[in-house]
């Protein structure tokens, strides 16, 4: 019975005590519900959580604790040399071992007993790699017999926790459903139990985004420090030098320098943002201030869809388009611009976060509170001068979160300057030259064959961190900025 | 507003003998409503409003919730033309110039014709910056000095300076509700308005805030024309000379203020100032 089947028919048998409970509880008062602490329905929840929840419990930590459990097992079988061999060794007997196990349950009873045989050793193994052959388990050559006798304890102990799971969490379930029910009184608190459950679900729920994070930059952080033990962080951090030179170049080192990168980014990010801020402020502007409200539920939901394109396709337009037609004209006036520049990517970038600005300086310029404008207009002050003297300055440490987390975006941004940034590491100052930024350069180090111990992929998490860390360093300060925004009219 | 000598800015002409709702310490008339009627989109607000408004003294609008007093209020200094379904019409003058005529700037009218709000509403700048606002934006002063001299006297106008002279530079929001108020009355008194509005100006402000603010009117109204809007009737009675009685959008009376409280010609009028609606 598989796990599945089996957390189904546990909610079933919850659904079927909530009802259970509910009759129940009107039983034992006779009808009379206000003597009841909780009501009816919550002697239902009550019931139902302690049918279920503690076998759905047991479920889950038994089906994580199977594989480790029935390998342990499987082990006292092998061999001390074995155990005594390094990891990557004994991963690669345990496989053997497992891929034996999976083939076993196939086996009809005959071919079973040749199994047995060869374990024992009454028949040779090369008999149990014939039998195991027929049935699609191919092995590299005969397998020793302490392999054998491994893989028999492993699926002996998989099949004994396979039929003992759904004895055990369907028990559980009825002692559950049986004590709750005898329970069950007038005088039961059960509207304060269920809702502590609930308490405890929700903040689960809370944790795991947290954990991810957590979990997320942990990994990165392990594979970062595995990256420094080959490349000196002072080469990382200040090598003006990108050239990775894979593996199959030669055994050179590469150099890892993040500078030229870190340019890069930060220079396209910021051909971006003096794209994105003007015309995304002006924009909000005019529509807070100056756009009836026909021409505002029109167009502001218009310039939002620019923020649902995908990057991709900006990417092509920059590629197939924008890229192209910068050359041109760059040549109609004497300027030498690549297809691929800093120039390109920057705006195409500085379009897509556009809606990103502008829809949030919106907001935050209509939060102004009216009575601010009319101040200023009751004072003789024209619409353009309240705006840029007093609804502006009192917009502005929002309008500047806003900026902040549009940046931070530019700067995790992938796909346009793939397409239209070049992979070229340059350290220019020229925007018309290509450059290559922090994030194509983590694709280009982790597409195609890899080998996770070679520096050449790890500094792919390095790059990450980095990344990490630039872009959570900015959605904090952007936080903060328009948190103390907001307390400036209470 | 450059044409208006700037020594009125710096020296207060000296106090006028202090009348107490005399008829004699009215000045000269300085603005008239004539058949102002007004309408948001369909709905018609106000309904054939005439009014006189004198100088050096209160007028006080009273009236029930809803009955257009404040409206009527805002539509002495244009204030509803920010408002894009308000339509106005009729005759208003300011010391005989038609306010709505077409040559007209609203924004200049605003400067003559200043107006405190309900709520305080300082901008988020220093204390300093809040009155110096609008004297900068005319261009009143010609250096930092003469603007400074010009944030002083307004503070003192309105009661402030000795609060604040140590603090110009912190915020105007992080003083109290009543302070927050004088301030927004030094801000508007800094252009040198010759009519001052008051939309509820103690509304939000606790008793002791609210005496304040009213001996404040009481010595700013030598030299400037004032209209009020309260809902207190005990508040008008102290601090106005006429009192304009509106209800659902009609001017029902207007007259001394005495003569409002005491005795005045219309029944709906006797029925709200002693308490009977409203």
């Amino acid at each position: 019975m598989s796990s599945l089947t089996i957390l189904a028919i546990l909610a079933i048998a919850g659904i079927v005590a909530f009802f259970i409970g509910r009759l129940r509880s009107i039983q034992v008062c006779d009808g009379h519900q206000q003597e009841l602490h909780s009501r009816p329905s919550y002697y239902g929840y009550y019931l139902a959580i302690l049918t279920a929840l503690p076998a759905v419990v047991l479920l889950a930590v038994w089906s994580v604790a199977e594989r480790p459990v029935t390998k342990y097992v499987a082990m006292q079988e092998l061999p001390p040399t074995v155990l005594q061999g390094t990891d990557a060794e004994k991963a690669l007997t345990m496989s053997v071992v497992d891929n034996i196990a999976e083939g076993l349950p196939k086996l009809d009873p005959e071919e079973y007993e040749v199994l047995r045989k060869a374990r024992f050793g009454f028949v040779t193994s090369s008999d149990a790699r014939d039998v195991l052959g027929k049935h699609g388990v191919v092995l590299g050559s005969d397998p020793d017999r302490s392999l054998l006798a491994a893989a028999d304890e492993l699926a002996s102990a998989r099949a004994t926790s396979r039929l003992w799971l759904p004895i055990a969490c369907f028990g559980l379930a009825a002692l559950g459903f049986l004590w709750g029910y005898t329970r069950i009184r007038p005088e039961l608190r059960s509207r304060n139990i269920v809702e502590r459950v609930m308490r405890s679900g929700l903040f689960l729920a809370s944790t795991v985004a947290v954990l991810t994070t957590v979990g997320i930059v942990l990994s990165v952080l392990f594979e970062t420090i595995h990256f420094f033990q080959f490349v000196s962080p002072m080469d990382y951090f200040f090598g003006t030098v990108w050239d990775p030179r894979f593996a199959t170049v030669g055994k050179a080192e590469g150099q890892f320098g993040l500078l030229p990168l870190l340019w890069g980014t930060l220079f396209i990010s910021a051909v971006a943002l003096l794209v994105a801020v003007p015309v995304g402020l002006f924009a909000a502007i005019y529509m807070s201030e100056y756009a009836g409200s026909k021409v505002r539920a029109f167009a502001k939901p218009v310039l939002e869809i620019l923020a649902g394109i995908p990057t991709i396709v900006y990417g092509f337009f920059a590629l197939s388009v924008f890229g192209p037609l910068l050359r041109d004209v760059g040549g109609n006036i004497g300027l030498d611009i690549s297809a691929s520049s800093v120039l390109t990517a920057g705006i195409v970038m500085g379009v897509m976060i556009i809606p990103f600005v502008s829809s949030l300086s919106d907001d935050i310029i209509t939060a102004v509170p009216q009575s601010l404008r009319e101040g200023s207009y009751g004072l003789g002050a024209t619409q353009s001068e309240t705006i840029k003297k007093v609804v502006l300055p009192a917009a502005l440490p929002g309008i500047v979160g806003a900026v902040l987390l549009a940046a931070s975006r530019a700067i995790g941004e992938t796909m346009i300057v793939v397409l239209a940034a070049g992979i070229a590491a340059n350290l220019t100052l020229n925007p018309l030259e290509p450059v290559t930024t922090i994030t194509v350069k983590i694709v280009s180090q982790l597409t195609g064959d890899l080998e996770f111990n070679s520096p050449q992929t790890l500094v792919a998490f390095a790059l990450g961190l980095t990344l990490f860390v630039i872009t959570l360093g900015l959605n904090v300060y952007a936080l903060y900025v328009v948190r103390k925004y907001r307390e400036q009219y209470e | 507003m450059e044409d208006r000598p700037a020594t009125r800015v710096v020296a207060p002409a000296e106090p006028k003998e202090r009348g107490n709702s005399a008829p004699a310490a009215l000045g000269e008339l300085k603005m008239k409503a004539k058949d102002v009627n007004l309408w948001y989109g369909e709905k018609q607000a106000l309904f054939d409003v005439n009014l006189e408004i004198f100088d050096r003294s209160v007028t006080a609008l009273i009236g029930p919730s809803g009955c257009g007093k404040s409206t009527f209020l805002r539509c002495l200094n244009r204030m509803n033309d920010v408002i894009d379904i308000c339509r106005v019409e009729g005759d208003i003058r300011l010391d005989g110039e038609d306010i709505y005529a077409p040559q007209v700037d609203p924004v200049q009218l605003r400067a003559r014709v200043g107006m405190v709000f309900q709520k305080p509403n300082p901008f988020p700048k220093s204390i300093y910056e809040n009155v110096a606002y609008a004297p900068r934006l005319h261009g009143l002063c010609a250096n930092k000095t003469e603007l400074d001299e010009v944030v002083e006297t307004s503070l003192v106008k309105a009661g402030l300076w000795e609060e604040v002279k140590d603090r110009l530079d912190q915020p105007g929001t992080g003083l109290s509700g009543g302070q927050q108020q004088r301030l927004c009355i030094a801000r508007a008194i800094s252009v040198n308005p010759e009519v001052l509005l008051m939309d509820e100006p103690c509304s939000a402000l606790d008793p002791i805030a609210t005496a304040t603010i009213e001996t404040l009117i009481d010595e700013l109204k030598e030299n400037l024309c004032i209209a009020i809007v309260t809902h207190s009737m005990q508040q008008a009675a102290r601090v106005s000379q006429r009192t304009a009685f509106f209800h659902l959008g009609k001017l029902v009376e207007v007259d001394e203020t005495s003569t409002i409280f005491t005795n005045p010609a219309d029944q709906r009028t006797q029925d709200y100032v002693t308490g009977r609606f409203g």
